[in-house]
């Protein structure tokens, strides 16, 4: 009944037996105790559970905990390094980017993916890019100007871009 | 740092590390050793009688530690849902409300039974075994229908389907404005039926720890002082074995005030099953159950004079209750109150019409009844204008309540504190360039092309309130606001507040306040709120704009106290006279001689020493409570800019300014992030938002976020803010509440933009949400 799912999370290796129907966002909070990523929505509309999978933004109630067998996982917890914020977090924190913060951990998983396939977007790339996650508090004003100023802090400091991605190693 | 910096500054929220790195402490983001898992199993139909509930097959399910029907709650829960009086005390009909439903389910999503399982996984399983066989009754979906004799009833016992039915003011009091007036125009105006949707569904944890007698429970929560009144009531138990603990909470909009039958189902099963309970909701249950917002319509008809000179209004209510009476759900009827918004008229009569249906129950939503008030006199006003030819801004200018006549006594009796609308007003054409946009737009017409813009000059009233208003609406609790100041003997500062932050900031800037006003570090003073076992006795909770108006000023209150007692402390040290010495910068010091002084910290480990006056206890800590003398009344002006596609009628919001006054603001950080979300909240019920029902079944069509269409930032232009300053005069920190302002105003500025655009088509009106197939099917019509 049960399978055995091998995966790395955050640059740490983990082993369980979970059930085949075990969504991965499920895997996350209750086996891992991981639970900055949300849960906002039961049909993948909402976003807060978005992680990054071997490096693309994936809502984690998209997959079964099986399907992450052997893949590197970065969730929000794994964004800071060394009691240092990512410049996303940094950007969300000074732009004012969140409120109530639950949707937060999605947007800023989905705005690292975002950045790393294109470092300078247009505010209409921005909200297009992040049409898959949904907020109630901030009319995604200062989400926007968020990911704006993220952008712009990564690409003048070319090392900090790489952190993005990178946190799974 | 210098005092007089933090209020009014900028300052980065203390809340976000522990959010932004996923650390945040949510209620599904605990779990009791030993705790078992919740499910409901919910009604499939919107109206039924149960014929009978067999639970057999689940109870033998995998995991599963018990099966529950209301039977088993009977006596160990009592009483129904308490409905609160609001602003219609006299009620024709409140349907009894179980929190489990044993006889009759009147909405779909009605809970019938609950499982209690080791895992979630499991509770559910078992939950697919039982078997409800239901007999199907008329379900009572239209409201004009409902009010007709012999209509199918919404609860088969109840007398008919009227929930309240009351006349604030008779016509009789409009006959000499309406016996004037050169022009009447009368319109009906809807108000789609809303879901809150907070990010976060609702949760409740549970743990009754039977040999203590002693009740814990975790949720989601706007206001838990109140959840643990109704459930330690409803439980038997005294409210002080109750305590009820709203960490994080992801987002409350209004329907995380009232009480839930989860949260006191979750509760009992922990008693029952003598061990923690756990239940999270999804958000198919979230857009099921909890209470929605607006689902209204208004008959309403305005007498004008020529000129403009607004007369007369008579507006009719009708509320869709929902199949039972949300606690605060008589809030609504607030609307016929600010029908008059921001200008003056000679009389305004108002009735309001509560109605039972087969949905639901609404209850507050943001701005609750002043978006509705809004929407309703800002359109009105908008017809008044277009059947005079006369500019919108024209009309508003005219009849506006003038800065020299505050405090100003609207019809109905209440007192606007202050404001000057013009300067909004003007501020606000400034900012979105209003000549050139008319220039562009004539343009634009030549073309065909449906450009329009919009206004909504809103006003409202928050900062609930007055003991002498507010104790009447509770059934006897006023809602003041208290606050507990404490100092440690090394000087740091622990502030209490009976009010909830779930998004609002108040970590952050209610500590702004204290660290002005004891002149210490901003890092020396923390907030604490949220947990009714810390704090003062009992706290009123976040809804209404009211933490700053009525909390932080409580907060500040208690402030001054512990600087009274510590001006006392200071003068024995100082061996002066209490009335010599003063209290500046963050130090006590002798009037005159600023170098005989004492800092504040020196002050606070004095207090738990010895050397203390005559009489005086140690400690330096106090409690105040504030009861407003007002209201307070923020308001403003929002400019829409649409134009409508000509072949797909899909409407593109293409500019948006606001400029708002909420009187002082603590930090402007905050107040533009909750203008910025409650405006987009009200663009959404303006163009995308609306929960439909199956008009014959009553089965909810919209019960997922696929459905139910929440704007994304792709849906949403930039926003240009500005504000203008009107202190309020009714309290010392001179300040309004800024929570809903911008749900309250949008509506009626995006809606009045689309009109505006579609004016050349002879469209006068068009109701919410202003869907592109609606829009296109009136812009078809009108051209044939």
């Amino acid at each position: 009944m049960k399978h055995k799912v091998a995966t790395t999370v955050n640059g740490r290796q983990h082993e369980h037996e979970v059930e085949p129907r075990l969504l991965l966002v499920h895997y996350l909070r209750d086996n891992l105790g991981l639970t900055g990523t949300h849960i906002g929505c039961d049909t993948s509309q909402c976003g807060a559970c978005t992680i990054l999978v071997d490096g693309k933004a994936v809502k984690s109630c998209t997959m079964f905990a099986v399907q992450a067998e052997g893949r590197s996982l970065v969730t929000i917890e794994g964004m800071a390094k060394g009691g240092e914020l990512h410049p996303i977090q940094q950007a969300f924190w000074d732009e004012h980017g969140l409120q109530c913060g639950y949707c937060t951990p999605g947007f800023i998983m989905a705005a690292a993916y975002l950045l790393e396939q294109n470092p300078n977007p247009t505010e209409d790339e921005i909200r297009k890019g992040l049409e898959g996650n949904l907020c109630r508090c901030t009319g995604y004003v200062n989400i926007v100007k968020a990911v704006q100023s993220a952008a712009k802090t990564m690409s003048a400091t070319p090392a900090k871009k790489a952190t993005v991605t990178a946190g799974g190693n | 740092m210098a005092v007089t910096q933090l209020v009014g500054a900028k300052i980065h929220r203390r809340e976000d590390p522990r959010l932004i790195t996923g650390h945040g402490h949510y209620v599904d983001d605990l779990t009791r050793q030993g705790t078992a898992y919740a499910h409901f199993v919910r009604s499939p139909l919107a109206h039924a009688r149960i014929k009978s509930i067999d639970i057999t097959d689940a109870s033998k399910s995998p995991g599963v530690v018990g099966v529950y029907t209301a039977r088993d709650f009977k006596g160990l829960l009592a009483g129904t849902h308490p409905a609160a009086p609001a602003f219609v005390a006299e009620k024709k009909f409140v349907p009894e409300r179980f929190p489990i439903a044993e006889k009759e389910v009147t909405y779909q999503g009605e809970i019938v039974a609950a499982v209690l399982a080791e895992t979630k996984s499991q509770a559910a399983d078992a939950a697919n075994l039982i078997q409800v066989e239901y007999q199907d009754l008329p379900a009572v979906m239209d409201l004009e229908k409902a009010l007709q004799k012999g209509s199918p009833k919404s609860h088969v016992d109840g007398p008919d389907n009227v929930c309240w039915d009351f006349t604030y003011t008779g016509p009789e009091i409009t006959e000499a404005a309406f016996k004037e007036a050169d022009v009447v125009v009368k319109e009906r105006i809807l108000q789609n039926r809303l879901a809150p949707v907070p990010m976060e569904p609702r949760g409740v944890s549970a743990d009754y720890e039977g040999f203590d007698k002693k009740l814990t429970i975790w949720m989601s929560s706007q206001n838990p002082h109140f959840i643990r009144l109704f459930v330690s009531g409803a439980m038997g138990l005294k409210e002080s074995q109750v305590r009820v603990v709203s960490p994080d909470v992801g987002g409350g909009f209004g329907s995380k005030i009232s009480p839930y039958p989860e949260d006191y189902l979750v509760p009992t099963l922990s008693r029952i099953a003598e061990r923690p309970v756990k239940w999270t909701e999804t958000r198919t249950e979230s857009i099921q159950n909890a209470t929605h917002g607006r689902g209204q319509f208004y008959d309403c008809e305005v007498a004008a004079k020529k000129d403009g000179t607004l007369l007369g209004m008579r507006v009719v209510q009708y509320v869709d209750v929902g199949a039972y009476h949300g606690t605060f759900g008589a809030f609504q009827p607030v609307a016929c109150l600010m029908a008059g918004g921001a200008y003056k008229w000679k009389g305004i009569s108002a009735r309001t019409v509560g109605v039972l249906t087969n949905r639901v129950p609404t209850d507050p939503y943001r701005g609750a009844g002043r978006p509705e008030a809004t929407h309703l006199v800002e359109r009105m006003v908008d017809l008044v204008a277009l059947e005079l030819k006369m500019d919108p801004v024209a009309i508003r200018r005219k009849n506006f309540i003038q800065p020299e006549d505050f405090p100003f006594t609207q019809n109905f009796g209440l007192v606007v504190d202050s404001g000057d609308y013009d300067k909004a007003l003007d501020k606000a054409l400034q900012l979105i360039g209003y000549d050139e946009l008319r220039k562009k737009q004539a343009e634009l017409r030549k073309q065909g092309r449906y450009m329009g813009i919009g206004f909504s000059t809103w006003i409202e009233l928050c900062g609930f309130g007055p003991s002498a208003a507010t104790a009447p609406a509770t059934g006897g609790i006023a809602l003041v606001e208290s606050a507990q100041v404490r100092v440690t003997p090394t000087g740091s500062v622990i502030v209490y507040t009976g009010t909830h932050s779930h998004g609002q900031g108040h970590e952050t800037t209610f500590p702004q306040i204290v660290a002005d006003q004891l002149g210490v570090p901003y890092e020396s003073v923390e907030l604490r709120h949220g947990d009714t076992a810390e704090g003062t006795a009992f706290g009123y909770g976040t809804y209404g704009s009211r933490s700053l108006a009525v909390g932080g000023v409580a907060i500040s209150k208690a402030a001054g106290k512990v600087i009274d007692k510590g001006k006392k402390l200071a003068a024995h040290m100082l061996e002066a006279a209490e009335e010599d010495v003063v209290f500046e910068h963050g130090s006590f010091h002798v009037k005159g001689s600023p170098d005989k002084s004492k800092a504040f910290g020196e002050v606070a480990f004095a207090s738990y020493g010895m050397n203390l006056p005559e009489g005086m206890e140690q400690g330096l800590e106090a409690v105040a409570y504030f009861d407003p003398p007002n209201l307070v009344w923020p308001f403003g002006t929002h400019i829409a800019v649409v134009e409508i596609d000509a072949e797909t009628g899909a409407p593109l919001l293409t500019k948006y300014a606001a400029v708002d006054d909420c009187g002082n603001i603590i930090n402007p950080m905050i107040v533009d992030g909750q203008i910025h979300g409650g405006i987009v909240q009200a663009i959404a019920q303006a163009l995308y938002e609306e929960v439909v029902y199956d008009e014959d079944s009553g089965q909810l069509k919209t019960g997922t976020l696929i459905d139910y269409m929440m704007p994304t930032a792709n849906e949403i232009p930039t926003i240009l803010l500005d504000k203008t300053i009107t202190p309020s005069p009714t309290n010392d920190l001179g300040v309004k509440g800024i929570g809903e302002a911008g749900t309250i105003a949008a509506s009626a500025a995006v809606i009045n933009a689309i009109c505006d655009a579609l004016s050349p088509l002879g469209i006068k009106h068009v109701d919410m949400p202003a869907s592109p197939d609606k829009l296109w099917k009136m812009m078809k019509e009108a051209r044939n």
